[in-house]
């Protein structure tokens, strides 16, 4: 099951098929055109296609499908390549489909509040587009200029806002697939749901292993009246994370709510000048939107809330210009941090929040241990945490210790009761943690689930749900002791 | 309040090998849903009890079995809620019955569903095997989403055990302002004020008047009242329960009860007969004798499904049918969870 067959045709042949229908320009073979889908935004998995091909409409999809299905050749739909999984990751033997020539926003209904959008519509392009009808939509990753709305349904991505305001199966109302087999279809509709199982939430997070989504259409919400951001350092992690317990437990829910670690702020602070307190262990971003009024109750609250949990200081944005400042540092922490290291790692788990203060302890000792250091991003109120491991990948035997150091980190994630991905998506890079937080028949019913869509696994093979055998060779390797731990220290 | 985990797969298991099929039974306060089962009756509703709740992680897990009254409780006492208002229609509804049938209250387009706010289940396949999926984190993407899934498959997929859910703070006010209107301005009214960035959290048209409900923050919720046309209601709280029960008077009576779930700003289907319309447009009920494939052609129109939600002929189908091949990749997917067709026969379809 899940085994796909080796393709029987040729690149040539191939290409010379897919040129009769798509422009010879858009089916590309030569490898220096191809170099650039080598990879996604976790660049130390690369692997090159046979063929990357970029049709412009839904037919052309559908026929690329009929094509691939036919002579079991392997698919892997392609948005801005911004994932941080490798779930774009080419196939060697197969097709890089790319949705790119599919950026145009098909229709805004203001009344409705609703979006429809070819795959390929970048994130940011469909709020700055509403914003003429007061509108927004929701989730808003960090990779927001760049990443497309089909990534962000194929991997159901969140953003800061989401503990608030849902993540991307809580905003979209159907998406249009092209199957496996070349058949176009609709799931969802212009109501909040359908008749029977709900396959839309199956779709989204699906990582392009079930279909290849060619259209979406996106809940908007209207721009809240007014929205202030709070905030609060602390020389504690413990009494910032307690500080996100007091917040929700007073019954506030903010529109986000964001914790960096000492390191982190170091760094933002250097990077963007968003006047971060740079001595403080924990900073957090608290920011409340809605009426003017309650934007005032809650901000108010949330000053006092802070103070009392002990926060060393404390400013709330006056201005938008302000709060665009302060959220900027946490927006450009990623690049910040790629500013003092050559190379980072970024990890995705998600963790009950009253383990937030043990998980990190543990992790500080890993990174002594590892010789790595660490900065933690942390979507503090829904738990998911973004430690970003910095390494050297000139230095031998560094990224591997790197990619070791992130398991463990996952694995802790999984014991303290949370997850291995909360946003990112397993595709190649946690396949082998899959098998951490799913036994073997749970791993075989997704199979059984995936072999629905695609019993011939032409859909992005070896990517989001490990073989059985693979579960066997991953345990296998735990389980020898000069790969349970103790890795070589380096010089800091 | 008991787990009877291994019981009930010992039931699937014997089911399995003597080839008979089960009627998956929570409370029975929806077995007026979907289509009749002929198949033997396995009770879950002894499998109930909060596992875990952590008001500050505003996460809670409760056996599948646990009546909503009970869950409601717990959550009071710390000020909690089910932001989806789960419909009761007994006092006997229970949590995993809610998500079976993806059943949500009068806020659903601003105070989201069950299936939002499910985080993790448990189910037992028609293997007999006891599986988790999700967990009880707010955010969750590794595996296929199967606990979202089973919003709306009707226990066709599986038994479910256990449910985790996000659970939100009570709003701190409400307040309802009723305004006498046409069906037609209604909904215009609706949609225009769902698009102002205000604490609505409910929009009703019933008998000619429109019926809108504002929570949040008491600054907050005063200042809308006062800027929105309406009266406010006295006793708000009971008309909003009542919808969300269906012991309003529309929903007495055994008349067929049709479900349209579409376009919110869609026009009404021109036929004569009894409408309510909740969800602020996008969920449209109707009293009346008809045909599916009629309702079928309205529904579309207005950018949506129909289903019969009660009532009238319950032996051909009553979801609004599906196109070839998501039909196939529904039947697909019950043979990989369900390879024996154990569960719910027929219930969702005739088909499946
Ligand atoms: C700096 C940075 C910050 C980030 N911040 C966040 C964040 O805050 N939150 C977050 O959730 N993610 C974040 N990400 C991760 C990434 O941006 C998201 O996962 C995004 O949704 C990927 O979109 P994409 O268009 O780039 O998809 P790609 O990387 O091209 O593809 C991602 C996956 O989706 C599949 N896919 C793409 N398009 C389709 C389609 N049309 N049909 C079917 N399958 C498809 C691919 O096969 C692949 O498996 C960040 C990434 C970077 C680099």
């Amino acid at each position: 099951m899940n085994q796909t067959a080796a393709p029987d045709i040729s690149q040539s042949e191939l290409a010379e098929k897919l040129r009769e229908f798509i422009h010879p320009e858009y089916v590309i073979s030569d490898e220096e055109t191809m170099r650039p889908y080598e990879c996604d935004g976790l660049s130390m998995y690369c692997e090159m296609p046979m063929l990357v091909v970029l049709p412009e409409t839904v037919a052309q999809v559908q026929q690329v499908m009929r094509i691939c299905h036919r002579h079991h050749v392997p698919v892997v739909a392609r948005g801005a390549g911004t994932g941080l999984s490798a779930g774009a990751m080419p196939h060697a033997q197969g097709v890089v489909l790319s949705l790119a020539k599919f950026n145009k926003i098909l229709s805004i209904d203001p009344k409705a509040r609703s979006a429809r959008l070819q795959p390929g519509v970048r994130n940011l392009a469909i709020s700055e587009k509403a914003l003429q009808y007061g509108m927004y939509y929701g989730p808003d990753p960090s990779s927001q200029i760049a990443c497309t709305i089909g990534g962000n349904v194929a991997e159901n991505s969140g953003g800061v806002h989401c503990l608030k305001y849902g993540l991307t199966v809580h905003n979209i109302l159907s998406v249009e697939m092209v199957t496996v087999e070349g058949d176009r279809v609709t799931v969802g509709s212009d109501g909040l749901d359908s008749c029977g199982m709900d396959l839309l939430a199956l779709m989204t997070g699906s990582e392009g292993l079930l279909g290849i989504i060619t259209e979406v259409q996106v809940k908007l919400l209207p721009r809240p009246e007014k929205a202030q951001v709070v905030m609060a350092g602390f020389d504690s992690i413990q009494n910032a994370g307690d500080a996100v317990g007091g917040i929700i437990g007073e019954g506030i829910i903010p529109g986000g709510l964001e914790m960096m670690d000492g390191f982190a702020i170091a760094a933002a602070e250097d990077f963007a000048q968003a006047g971060y307190p740079r001595e403080a262990e924990a900073l957090l971003l608290c920011e409340v939107d809605g009426t003017a009024e309650e934007v005032q109750e809650h901000i108010e609250q949330a000053e006092n809330l802070f103070r009392k949990y002990g926060a060393t200081s404390v400013r709330t944005s006056q201005t938008d210009h302000e709060r665009a400042l302060l959220w900027k540092g946490r927006k450009s922490a990623f690049p910040a941090v790629g500013r003092i290291s050559p190379d980072y790692y970024c990890m995705d788990g998600t963790i009950p929040r009253r383990q937030l203060a043990h998980v990190l302890i543990e992790m500080q000792r890993m990174s002594e241990r590892y010789g790595l250091r660490v900065a933690n991003v942390f979507h503090a109120g829904d738990g998911n945490l973004h430690p970003l491991i910095l390494f050297d990948a000139n230095v031998p035997g560094e990224f591997e210790r790197t990619e070791q150091f992130g398991g463990d980190i996952l694995k802790l994630c999984v014991e303290v009761g949370g997850c291995i991905t909360g946003e990112h998506g397993v595709g190649v890079e946690k396949i082998r943690q899959m098998a951490v937080q799913f036994d073997d028949r749970e791993l075989e019913q997704f199979n059984a689930l995936k072999a629905a869509f695609d019993p011939e696994g032409i859909l992005n093979p070896g990517k989001g749900v490990p073989t059985l055998r693979q579960c066997q060779e991953y345990r296998a390797l735990e389980r020898q002791p000069q790969n349970q731990s103790e890795p070589n220290k380096v010089e800091a | 309040m008991a787990d009877i985990t291994g019981r009930l797969q010992e039931q699937i298991l014997a089911a399995r090998d003597e080839k008979r099929k089960l009627r998956i039974v929570g409370g029975g306060s929806k077995a007026f849903m979907g289509r009749q089962v002929n198949a033997d009756d396995l009770h879950v509703g002894e499998h109930s009890g909060i596992v875990e709740y952590q008001p500050v992680e505003l996460v809670l897990t409760a056996r599948a079995g646990t009546l909503l009254t009970d869950i409601e409780a717990a959550l009071a006492e710390n000020n909690q809620m089910m932001s989806f208002e789960p419909p009761r229609f007994t006092d006997k509804a229970t949590i995993g019955g809610t998500l079976a049938c993806n059943q949500s209250g009068p806020g659903r387009p601003w105070t989201s569903s069950v299936r939002d706010q499910v985080l993790g289940t448990r189910v037992i396949n028609g293997k007999g095997e006891h599986l988790r999926f999700g967990g009880q984190v707010m955010k969750n993407v590794a595996g296929y989403d199967v606990s979202r899934l089973q919003a709306g498959a009707m226990g066709t997929l599986g038994l479910i055990t256990e449910i985790s859910l996000k659970v939100l703070p009570r709003p701190a006010a409400t307040a309802t302002l009723v305004s006498e209107l046409p069906l037609v301005d209604a909904i215009e009214v609706m949609n225009r004020r769902a698009a102002e960035p205000k604490p609505l959290t409910g929009a009703c048209w019933l008998d000619g008047k429109l019926y809108l409900r504002l929570s949040g923050a008491r600054s907050a919720v005063d200042a809308t009242a006062r800027q929105w046309q309406g009266e406010l209601l006295e006793d708000g709280d009971r008309f909003w329960a009542e919808l969300r029960d269906h012991t309003s008077d529309f929903f007495a009576g055994d008349e067929p009860l049709w479900r349209f779930s579409v376009n919110p700003t869609a026009a009404n289907p021109d036929i004569k007969g009894d409408w309510l319309v909740d969800w602020g447009g996008a969920q449209r009920w109707y009293r009346g004798e008809a045909q599916l494939s009629g309702m079928e052609a309205l529904a579309v129109q207005a950018g949506g499904q129909v289903s019969l939600f009660r009532g009238g002929d319950r032996s051909g189908e009553v979801m609004h049918r599906q196109p070839a091949p998501l039909k196939a990749v529904q039947q697909r997917l019950k043979h990989a969870f369900d390879p024996d067709a154990i569960f719910n026969p027929g219930r969702l379809y005739t088909w499946m």
